[in-house]
């Protein structure tokens, strides 16, 4: 397939599953406010704070916004432009590459994300703020369903299919880190301990922000704990937004593409992602907290840049043309063709 | 006591002075309207608003929108849709259809007379000076073969009616002609509407016209490729009729490309895929001639291909439409079309031409100049309906402002009677209910191993009251056209 076509179907992907992260880790902690009784306003600040700095441009946001409240990182997240990871900027970009490869999705996707833009368009946070919070998330969480559904089910399993999983795992992959070192910034209020009630629901929203609450406490069912939170996102085999579990989908489709047995590697894509997806594999919980948790995560993201770097560089970008060589080659030939005529 | 819902209704209608297409002029409707009267009639003004609410929805859903850029957000508009179909009996049809056939069968015989031996100006048919001023004519293409000796492989001839019901023969667009994605959409979308009429009504499918573009495109073919690789090379996503490009390279199978997707190596051309370089044999380019190429035309296009006309010289690429088509969009070159006809078929013209007066020649230039005021002026290759004079409804200043264009160059304009088009009901809301609009018809044509003619084409409204401009840049809308199987 074109190159070009093969990076809009790649970024496509990555663009819908970063707006529907986002707007459930906003959801999700809006709703955890909720239930801090304790939280003065102090708290309530840091708290937004630690939000806004993981969903894009921390410097921005200062920059943009004079009061850190639930109301402006809402605004920030959701609804800013120039926040190029907000929701619609995410949507926005998503629909403009869906837009140059519609010939390569079917009709009800393309609906799927253009309705889901114009919804997002026709908002502004303070509306939403009047009316249903809640119920203006759960319809971008619904048409970000119903897109995989869509993708799922009527997406010919083909090279482009490889790309789309290769573009939402990998921006899946590091949604996960990102949602999950949130908690290293969120500063305990005063007089809470470490494993009190607020640290506690805390970690709850962290695996809730993941959609991994049901699969935690199908796992483990006495009291939860950080590193039991870090065990299964990070390093669950069986939970399908596990960092594992994503690393094993870029990886599988990147051999896929080119036909490369497990255990080999025929480009540099390929190598990358084997060595990160196995280094996961072969780690233990208690490895990733005595590096530190905030250090792993770090770490990992810029694998994963590093892995998207390579990506680009074997299937999307091209050998640059000199486009003003080309030309001068061609007309050179034109003109002696002319004469020969 | 209780009130009726009104209900879609006809009685006010008036036909006044035109052809009217659903409405003879005592006022009773034609028989092949006789269906959609009365199940139009048998709806509530409110059904009716209903249903054209969700048909609007729907485009606006699918993204079957042009961008109106220059505005921040780029806001997006529907082309607008009137719901009540253009309706052509079997027999109508059968005479256009003819008349559209003879027609580019003419025009392809023309142009490769024009890019080889020239013999119908030899023979005195056509002054040279015509061909040789025709602003796309490309000299430099003289000699050089194409596939099967086919230069328009897809031509949007726009048809009027005039008052006493005839049809004629507008223009042809033998460049890029786009729209035909509208007529498929209109085509779907009032099937949604009406979908107990339809059944009933005996209309001809449209939905095959992808599957045939397709058959005329894999004729065009160079010589000796089974199986060829079919391209369609656009301008980009920020192109108006971009929804178009990628619609018919879904329904057709063929790949989407833009000019910095192709390269040309050893005069072949080549599309940049993730797996290497794949060569392309056909190309259906919706860029002019001009952007075609930056190594032989316009050296600043970035929408081109460089080596492309080297490629497409040595015969290892098809291009439709072929470089150089375009002096048949020539409206100075639409006047010798009944010659064309004559002189390569010796046949009379099935559709007629509107009269039409040529500037450069003494005689049309003094009657034009002493009458402008009730002509209809156009210059030679504007389109768009830009570069036109209405004079019966033109200001002083315009006539004035055209009067001095004519003379600075004359060779630059035509003219024409005022065609009093015909006027279909049009929907122009629940206050005025249904009024009439002028309307024109565009066919599709497809010229391959044979000539293929969708049944209809898209049928464009002139939405202002009055205005006869139907253009999608100048208020104009469509309609779906139906063409039936039988003559009711």
């Amino acid at each position: 397939m074109l190159s070009r076509v093969a990076s809009n179907l790649y970024w496509m992907s990555r663009y819908i599953e970063r707006a529907e992260n986002t707007a459930r880790l906003l959801d999700v902690n809006l709703q955890l406010l909720i239930d801090f009784e304790g939280y003065v306003e102090e708290d309530e600040r840091h708290f937004w704070e630690a939000v806004a700095w993981s969903t894009g441009d921390y410097e921005k946001f200062k920059e943009t916004y004079t009061v850190t409240s639930s109301e402006t990182v809402t605004d920030f997240s959701i609804f800013n432009r120039d926040n190029p990871n907000s929701v619609l900027s995410s949507i926005s970009a998503a629909r403009e590459n869906a837009r140059m490869i519609r010939d390569q999705i079917t009709q009800e996707m393309w609906e799927c994300i253009n309705e889901l833009y114009h919804l997002v368009q026709e908002q502004t946070a303070k509306e939403i703020w009047k009316g249903d919070v809640y119920g203006f998330f759960e319809e971008i969480k619904r048409f970000s369903e119903r897109f995989q559904g869509l993708t799922d089910s009527t997406f010919v399993r083909d090279d482009g299919y490889k790309f789309l999983q290769m573009g939402k795992f990998l921006e899946r992959g590091d949604q996960t880190s990102r949602i999950l070192d949130i908690k290293y910034f969120m500063v305990l209020p005063e007089g809470q301990d470490v494993g009190g009630s607020v640290d506690i629901a805390g970690w709850v929203a962290v695996l809730r922000s993941c959609s991994a609450f049901d699969a935690f406490h199908q796992r483990y069912t006495d009291e939860l704990t950080m590193a039991q939170v870090a065990d299964l996102l990070l390093l669950e085999r069986a939970f399908p937004r596990s960092l594992r579990f994503c690393l094993r989908q870029v990886d599988e489709n990147l051999r896929a593409l080119s036909n490369t047995s497990e255990g080999l590697f025929s480009n540099n894509a390929e190598k990358l992602s084997g060595r990160l997806r196995s280094e996961i594999v072969y780690t233990t919980v208690e490895e990733v907290f005595h590096e530190g948790l905030h250090e792993f995560i770090d770490r990992i993201q810029k694998r994963l840049i590093e892995i998207h770097n390579a990506i680009h560089e074997q299937y999307f970008s091209v050998p640059h043309i000199d486009r003003d060589a080309e030309i001068a080659q061609h007309r050179a030939r034109h003109q002696q063709q002319q004469v020969q005529q | 006591m209780t009130s009726v819902a009104p209900m879609l209704e006809f009685t006010h209608y008036q036909t006044e002075a035109f052809f009217d297409e659903m409405f003879a002029a005592d006022g009773t409707v034609r028989p092949h309207y006789r269906k959609l009267l009365e199940s139009l009639s048998a709806l509530s003004v409110e059904e009716f608003e209903n249903k054209r609410a969700a048909v609007d929805t729907s485009f606006f859903r699918q993204g079957i929108t042009f961008t109106v850029y220059g505005d921040d957000a780029g806001t997006e508009r529907i082309f607008p849709f009137d719901l009540i179909p253009r309706i052509i009996p079997q027999r109508e049809w059968a005479h256009i259809e003819r008349g559209l056939t003879q027609r580019i069968t003419a025009l392809n015989l023309f142009l490769h007379d024009l890019y080889h031996d020239q013999k119908i100006i030899q023979d005195g048919v056509i002054p040279p000076h015509y061909v040789h001023s025709a602003k796309h004519f490309r000299k430099e293409f003289m000699g050089i073969n194409v596939p099967k000796d086919i230069y328009i492989h897809v031509c949007g001839t726009d048809l009027i009616r005039d008052h006493r019901g005839e049809y004629l023969v507008l223009e042809d667009n033998a460049r890029c002609p786009s729209g035909v994605s509208y007529m498929l959409e209109n085509r779907h979308a009032l099937k949604r509407a009406f979908p107990k009429l339809f059944p009933l009504a005996g209309v001809e499918p449209v939905t095959n016209y992808p599957d045939e573009l397709r058959k005329t495109l894999r004729y065009a073919s160079p010589d000796g490729k089974e199986n060829p690789t079919i391209a369609i090379l656009t301008p980009g996503v920020f192109n108006s009729a971009y929804f178009e490009h990628c619609f018919l390279a879904r329904q057709m199978g063929a790949e989407i490309v833009e000019g910095q997707d192709l390269l040309v190596r050893d005069d072949k051309v080549f599309m940049r895929t993730t797996r290497g370089l794949q060569q392309v044999d056909v190309i259906y380019r919706r860029i002019d001639d001009d952007f075609l190429d930056p190594s032989v035309f316009r050296p600043d296009s970035l929408l081109g291909v460089p080596g492309l006309i080297n490629a497409y010289r040595s015969g290892n690429v098809a291009l439709a439409n072929a470089i150089g088509t375009g002096v048949c969009d020539d409206k100075v070159m639409y006047y010798f079309v009944p010659r064309m006809i004559k002189y390569y078929l010796d046949q009379d013209p099935i559709l007629e031409s509107v009269e039409t007066y040529l500037a450069s020649e003494e005689k049309d230039y003094t009657y034009i100049m002493e009458n402008m005021e009730k002509l209809v002026v156009k210059s030679a290759n504007e389109a768009g309906g830009y570069g036109m004079l209405i004079g019966p409804s033109a200001t002083q200043a315009q006539v004035a402002e055209f009067r001095d264009a004519v003379k600075a160059n004359p060779r630059n304009f035509i003219a024409q009677q005022p065609i009093k088009l015909s006027r279909h009901p049009t929907w122009t809301g629940d206050q005025t209910g249904f009024e009439g609009r002028h309307i024109d018809l565009r066919p599709y044509i497809l010229y391959g191993d044979k000539v293929r003619i969708v049944p209809g084409g898209l049928t464009r409204v002139a939405l202002r009251k009055g205005s006869l401009v139907v253009n999608s840049s100048q208020g104009g809308g469509s309609k779906d056209t139906w063409v039936l199987k039988n003559d009711e």
